[in-house]
């Protein structure tokens, strides 16, 4: 099991708030292997964004065992074994693209040189050459959050960690750097956690979906994707596609009582 | 109108009407001593000899801004820069002192501020004595504070830098404070997330998010070190600064002088004011900002 990117065995963590306990999630058992993309996808309030900070080491379980690239979620984070892409860029305003993707690079006290190099590098990769001394307010949103990716990727992590990153953004553009990252993650080889609420964006992009519900969070179904790799946009076009789709609506809705 | 004109007649006339008030003012505060002493003479004389005379007075109530002025032009100009006529080397006296405590209330200010976000202890049992100690009146403390210093051998220079600073480090403690807690959850996420460590948090997040918080609290802290600095110069006295000029003024009654030493002092917050403001701007530009 040690060579899992993650593992998670009778996770469970419980906010302590003012009146009653909250079960923020409870008896998770998940493994992704390297190299899998992995969606996370539920409703508010089905832990999925706190699976992912308990991974990074942001919050603390209250019970059960998980391990990130064999070690604890706390040495895989001294180790600076993964990078995470938040629903906002955050990019720091008063440092321009570049310094803003060299910012982990210094925290990890890089040589100035490669520390360069690695960004100008990863800011191709993100198709942003060309915009290095640009500052924030200069992009647009769907720019920022490339920007944030880079920095994300920087430091070269071997899991990457996304926390519904284009959640805020529009259709046009979402679709767009969907298939940007799927292209991205093809050729890098990065193992992939990727929080989402929408079904299409789980389904284009994953191997796997996670399907969580909520109040206590809880995983109700992990459903394979065996739709064919190097995918282009138009795959949601196809029956395949539907049919994975809907057994992902079904389990949500399964989750889901509305009371 | 053109748009200079434009900009510049409101200022024009409010500086208008203020000159009026005080010339009004100066024949009403004036009038009394004028008309006792115009009675003397027996002669008659009628509001013309009134007017001309409340504003021509050599120790007036309230000297006529045309006074000030002239005594301000003269202190300046004419006279030898070094010597203890001149306003320029009082200017300059009390500018060292102003600039000095201006540094030492910064660094003071910025190192309480760093104290107090990242020490609870601090935070609890620091914050109520700064706040204490900005009730006390300066007046009660400057000359305690020139004694002390003075007895330990300092210059007059260090007591008064002190007493600037004692007045200017509050507001930026408190600016510094807010400044340093600005950040966001998800930018300090980051950080967490790269394993950073306490310094390089504060070096690469804390501090650049501070900075603009800093430079209003700069520019209040730059004023009151000026106050501080001349109330300083106050009980000591002193025979340099303006401070020094004004306590000689009031000694021997010289009003006119005690008003252009006061129009100087006001002249210097202005520029110590704007040139705070003019390194915010450059180091906004240096930090990305929208031009």
């Amino acid at each position: 099991m040690s060579d899992a990117a993650v593992s998670a065995h009778d996770l469970s963590l419980v906010f302590q708030s003012a009146d009653t306990p909250v079960t923020a999630l409870q008896k998770v058992n998940l493994t992704i292997a390297r190299g899998e993309f992995v969606s996370l996808i539920g409703p508010s309030g089905c832990g999925k964004t706190t699976l992912l900070r308990v991974i990074a080491d942001l919050e603390r379980a209250t019970s059960g065992t998980i391990t990130v690239n064999g070690v604890s979620p706390e040495q895989a984070r001294l180790d600076r074994a993964y990078g995470y892409v938040f629903q906002a860029a955050a990019l720091y305003p008063w440092r321009n693209v570049l310094r803003n993707v060299m910012l982990p690079l210094e925290v990890m006290r890089m040589p100035a040189a490669e520390r360069r190099e690695r960004a100008m590098k990863n800011l191709e990769l993100v198709g942003l050459q060309g915009f290095d001394t640009k500052y924030p307010w200069q992009l647009s949103g769907g720019m920022q959050q490339r920007v944030s990716i880079a920095r994300a990727l920087a430091f070269e992590p071997k899991l990457l960690l996304m926390d519904e990153p284009f959640g805020a953004l529009d259709e046009i553009t979402r679709d767009r750097l969907n298939e940007q990252l799927l292209r991205l993650w093809e050729r890098t080889g990065k193992t992939v956690v990727f929080v989402t609420h929408s079904i299409s964006e789980a389904v284009f992009l994953s191997n796997r979906i996670v399907v969580m519900s909520p109040r206590p969070g809880r995983i109700l179904e992990v459903i394979d994707n065996r739709l064919p790799t190097a995918r282009q946009l138009d795959v949601r076009e196809t029956p395949e596609f539907a049919a994975v789709a809907h057994r992902v609506r079904v389990a949500l809705r399964a989750g889901h009582s509305y009371e | 109108m053109s748009e200079p004109v434009r900009r510049a007649a409101p200022v024009a006339l409010v500086v208008a009407a203020l000159l009026l008030v005080w010339y009004a003012m100066a024949v009403w505060l004036n009038a009394p001593q004028v008309i006792e002493r115009l009675d003397g003479f027996g002669a008659p004389w009628g509001a013309r000899e009134l007017v001309a005379a409340t504003w021509s007075m050599e120790r007036p109530v309230l000297p006529a801004p045309h006074q000030v002025a002239l005594n301000w032009w003269q202190s300046v100009f004419d006279a030898d820069i070094d010597s203890p006529r001149s306003l320029v080397f009082h200017a300059g006296v009390t500018l060292s002192a102003t600039v000095l405590g201006f540094v030492l209330g910064m660094l003071l200010g910025v190192l309480i501020a760093i104290g107090v976000v990242y020490n609870r202890v601090l935070d609890r049992g620091l914050l109520p004595w700064i706040i204490a100690s900005q009730t006390i009146p300066i007046l009660a403390i400057a000359p305690m504070v020139v004694v002390v210093l003075g007895s330990l051998g300092y210059p007059p220079l260090m007591s008064k830098a002190v007493i600037s600073m004692y007045l200017c480090f509050f507001p930026v403690a408190i600016g510094m404070v807010k400044g340093l807690r600005s950040p966001d959850v998800l930018q300090l996420d980051l950080m967490r997330t790269w394993s950073a460590n306490g310094p390089q948090i504060l070096a690469k997040l804390r501090l650049p998010a501070a900075v603009p918080f800093l430079f209003a609290s700069a520019k209040v802290a730059i004023a009151t070190s000026l106050i501080g600095a001349i109330v300083g110069e106050l009980p000591t006295g002193a025979q340099a600064g303006l401070g020094a000029r004004l306590l000689s003024g009031s000694y021997f009654g010289q009003t006119i002088q005690i008003w252009s030493a006061l129009l100087m002092a006001s002249l210097l917050g202005v520029g110590l004011v704007a040139a705070v403001a003019l390194v915010e701007r450059l180091v906004a530009r240096a930090m990305g900002a929208r031009a």
